[in-house]
């Protein structure tokens, strides 16, 4: 293979490439965590707060059947928030770091 | 491999008199629009299978499409790949049968790809080559992770696989009576084409043409039964409340709480959850296996690599995900549709599972049984179904082939030495070998109950390889020792449990049932309310051990019930009654229940003589051991512990070493693969 040899460990202390991954960590961290927690509120909610679910707020529609919906808008915001952030942010910081990389020793 | 192709073709053509002889939902005169319907999607997938294969000759074009597929492209094949005949036709009927509880249910299917977005679909791209074991191998020791995670690829599949043969072979059965044994040879010999001849490039449209049909089907349906009422949510809501088959439904579900429940609140009980799922601990495990299962999945990990970029990767995980929750939130129409249109209780009449619902809703909406656009519908939500496990199977035999392929053969036994063509001949051979398993697998299980299976293999899934990738990626101190150790843990603790829990078959209970069938029950005293019962503690919640109290939820009081006839007499009276009816209507009810009658009769006679004389379990219990039907809860932790512990206690040094370059190039896609050059 004709690729360039890299000095990764070099790399990986740059501090470019050491902002990326504190930025881009935290923010994947707190994004899955809060997905995963808003995530299971459905069926332990379903399990030990049924009264709530059942309180109907427009016509026969109740908080568990609008509960039940927002996760699948929470689930595509959580999706549009990355992508939007990813592509802006997180890609511009990667093409600084690999248009030196291989200076970087 | 022409053999084979030859062999089967002629299996098919020998057994082909039989194929008309069964019933299914389609009704004769109305068959041929079925397999007209068929044709034309077989027809226009050999076609594209025919295009690929001229364009598939090198490794990376069998395995990964040459990494061409743009991201728009590849989101719908993530979804083609991922909305199986389960999900299609299951979820759209435990929703018309349970109401809410079957779009909760559906929920976790997409929270799962959020798992997927965030910390799989990009490192995977940048990093990997073709498989789950070219990822392992970056920094752990390559032929025992390659190894390892071969095994476990294979694993996952062949349960997956075994639900979407024999739960497809079915499917086709009750939906046009086509013979078992065609259907699931039919399947197997389409698949194989697809992917020997045309690998993941014919994979790929097949499962973006499969995807686009089921999405258009759906919306059409969804069109005609929403548009009904203005397209208004609690209008539409109201009717399926209003609905007397509904309210009927939901009184049989919940047996003696229905008794003090007026029509209005009995519908309205439909909106609210738990009629179908009952174990709130259950259900964790159950969204525990799917939420880290997805991202586990090796037939998903590897359409990450047919994108040219990470990039790709990630617009195809949101492509995926719009795709696949637009989906599910159309399913909640179709299911509580088809329970206002066609009926909770003619669903669950062709099929208990419901997965008759939105065929037969389709059915309707054309203009009922007798019509022939409605038969046209039909023919058209059935050919989709067809083309949905065709699609599926494709991509799980492309991902057990690719790991003995590419892992086992070339990795492992070849010590990455094998000429291009000889990888090409071993990726084909091994397509063939293990899409013949599949078709194998699909008969010799026929008749069984295969439903847990697919859970089953999300739960290994879980538990096994998402914390290996997932330590790999992100976990500095994780090495060959730790992987090795977790991936085994978590597989085997995956699947003893559910062998010991109540997926499995339990004589004892089965012949009980069946002796209730035949031979009635006994009158039943008045009982009192009882309040819930909380377990003792929280591992009797899991495990039946001596000394626990189980956990039961409250019973309301319940009046004294008349004893229940056995089969025999009760079709002697419903005989009896036919002879002195005159209305037609009534005839036709009551040679419906005569019809019922001697299907549960005959059943509970055929599960007596299966069982007669056993006592216990295929793991040799008497009742479940494991009180969980998903074992997510237990085997994901212990799968994760088992990476980290035995990480720490051993050293491994090239684990060590490989991790500044893993993590820059999983995060930069520095020297990631290529697209290659066309």
């Amino acid at each position: 293979m004709s690729k360039p040899e890299m000095n990764w460990a070099a790399i990986d202390a740059d501090p470019r490439f050491q902002a990326l991954h504190k930025k881009k960590l935290t923010f994947l961290w707190s994004l899955m965590i809060f997905s995963v927690v808003y995530y299971f509120l459905l069926p332990i909610g379903a399990a030990y707060f049924q009264d709530l679910y059942k309180i109907k707020v427009w016509g026969p529609v109740n908080v568990g059947i609008l509960f039940a919906l927002s996760e699948f808008i929470v689930a595509w915001t959580i999706a549009a928030v990355y992508a939007k952030r990813a592509n802006r942010e997180f890609d511009a910081m990667a093409a600084e770091i690999i248009k030196d990389a291989h200076n970087i020793k | 491999m022409n053999l084979k192709l030859i062999g089967g073709a002629a299996a098919l053509a020998a057994v082909s008199s039989l194929a008309f002889a069964g019933t299914g939902a389609v009704a004769d005169e109305f068959k041929w629009m079925t397999f007209a319907v068929f044709g034309a999607i077989i027809a226009l997938t050999m076609y594209v299978t025919y295009w690929a294969a001229r364009q598939t000759h090198s490794t990376s074009e069998f395995y990964a499409a040459g990494r061409s597929v743009t991201g728009v492209q590849n989101g719908w094949a993530i979804a083609g790949d991922y909305l199986s005949a389960a999900s299609f036709l299951g979820i759209a009927g435990l929703i018309s049968l349970y109401g809410y509880d079957g779009f909760m249910y559906s929920v976790g299917w997409l929270v799962a790809y959020i798992t997927v977005l965030l910390v799989i679909a990009e490192p995977c791209r940048n990093i990997g080559k073709y498989t789950l074991g070219d990822i392992l191998a970056f920094r752990n020791q390559p032929k025992a992770s390659k190894t390892v995670a071969a095994l476990s690829t294979i694993t996952v599949s062949t349960f997956y696989l075994t639900a979407q043969m024999v739960g497809g072979g079915v499917l086709i059965k009750t939906l046009i009576g086509i013979d078992y044994y065609i259907s699931v040879i039919g399947v197997g010999i389409l698949m194989l084409t697809y992917v020997v001849f045309g690998g993941m490039k014919a994979t790929t449209w097949v499962q973006i043409i499969k995807a686009v049909l089921l999405v258009t089907a759906s919306i059409l349906l969804v069109m005609f039964t929403w548009g009904q009422y203005g397209f208004s949510l609690p209008g539409f809501l109201q009717a399926v409340v209003d609905n007397p088959g509904v309210q009927k439904q939901v009184a049989k579900v919940i047996g003696d709480a229905a008794l003090n429940m007026s029509p209005e609140e009995l519908g309205q009980r439909f909106l609210e959850p738990g009629l179908f799922l009952k174990n709130p601990i259950d259900q964790i495990s159950l969204g525990m296996a799917l939420v880290l299962g997805t991202a586990g999945m090796p037939h998903i990990l590897m359409r990450f690599f047919t994108v040219p970029t990470a990039q790709d990767a990630r617009k195809s995980v949101i492509w995926a995900m719009a795709i696949i929750g637009g989906f599910y939130v159309l399913t909640l129409f179709l299911g509580m549709g088809a329970a206002i249109n066609v009926g909770s209780a003619n669903i669950a009449g062709l099929d208990k599972g419901g997965n008759m619902a939105a065929p037969l809703l389709a059915q309707y909406v054309g203009g009922g049984a007798d019509s022939m656009l409605g038969n046209l519908f039909l023919a058209f939500v059935a050919a989709v179904a067809f083309a949905t496990i065709v699609a599926v199977v494709a991509g799980l035999v492309l991902a057990a082939a690719s790991a003995m392929a590419h892992d086992i053969y070339v990795g492992v036994i070849k010590g990455d030495h094998a000429s291009p063509q000889e990888q090409v001949i071993a990726a084909r051979v091994s397509s063939i070998i293990v899409g013949i398993l599949a078709i194998y697998v699909g008969i010799a299980a026929e008749g069984q109950n295969v439903a847990h299976l697919v859970a089953l293999a999300f739960a290994v899934a879980a538990s096994s390889n998402l914390p290996a990738v997932f330590l790999t990626l992100y976990w500095k101190r994780a090495n060959t020792y730790g992987i090795v150790t977790g991936m085994v843990v978590g597989a085997v603790t995956a699947i003893a449990l559910v062998m010991i829990s109540p997926n499995m078959t339990y004589p004892q209970a089965v012949i009980k049932d069946a002796k209730k069938v035949l031979e009635g029950e006994p009158m039943q005293p008045a009982k009192e309310a009882k309040p819930a019962v909380v377990a003792s503690s929280f591992m009797c919640e899991l495990f039946a051990m001596e000394g626990c109290v189980k956990s039961e939820p409250a019973k309301p009081a319940s009046p004294e019930k008349a004893a229940k006839p056995g089969a025999a007499e009760k079709l002697a009276k419903l005989n009896e009654k036919l002879a002195t009816l005159s209305d037609e209507k009534e005839i036709a009810a009551v040679k419906k229940d005569i019809a019922a009658t001697e299907k549960a009769k005959s059943k509970a006679e055929a599960d007596l003589k299966t069982f007669e004389g056993q006592t216990t379990s295929m793991a040799g219990l008497e009742k479940p051991f494991f009180l969980l039907k998903n074992p997510g809860l237990i085997s994901i932790p212990l799968g994760f512990l088992c990476v980290i512990v035995f990480s720490l206690a051993f050293r491994d040094k090239r684990a060590e070493e490989m991790w500044d370059e893993l993590y820059v190039r999983q995060n930069t896609g520095i020297h990631a693969e290529g697209a290659s050059a066309h």
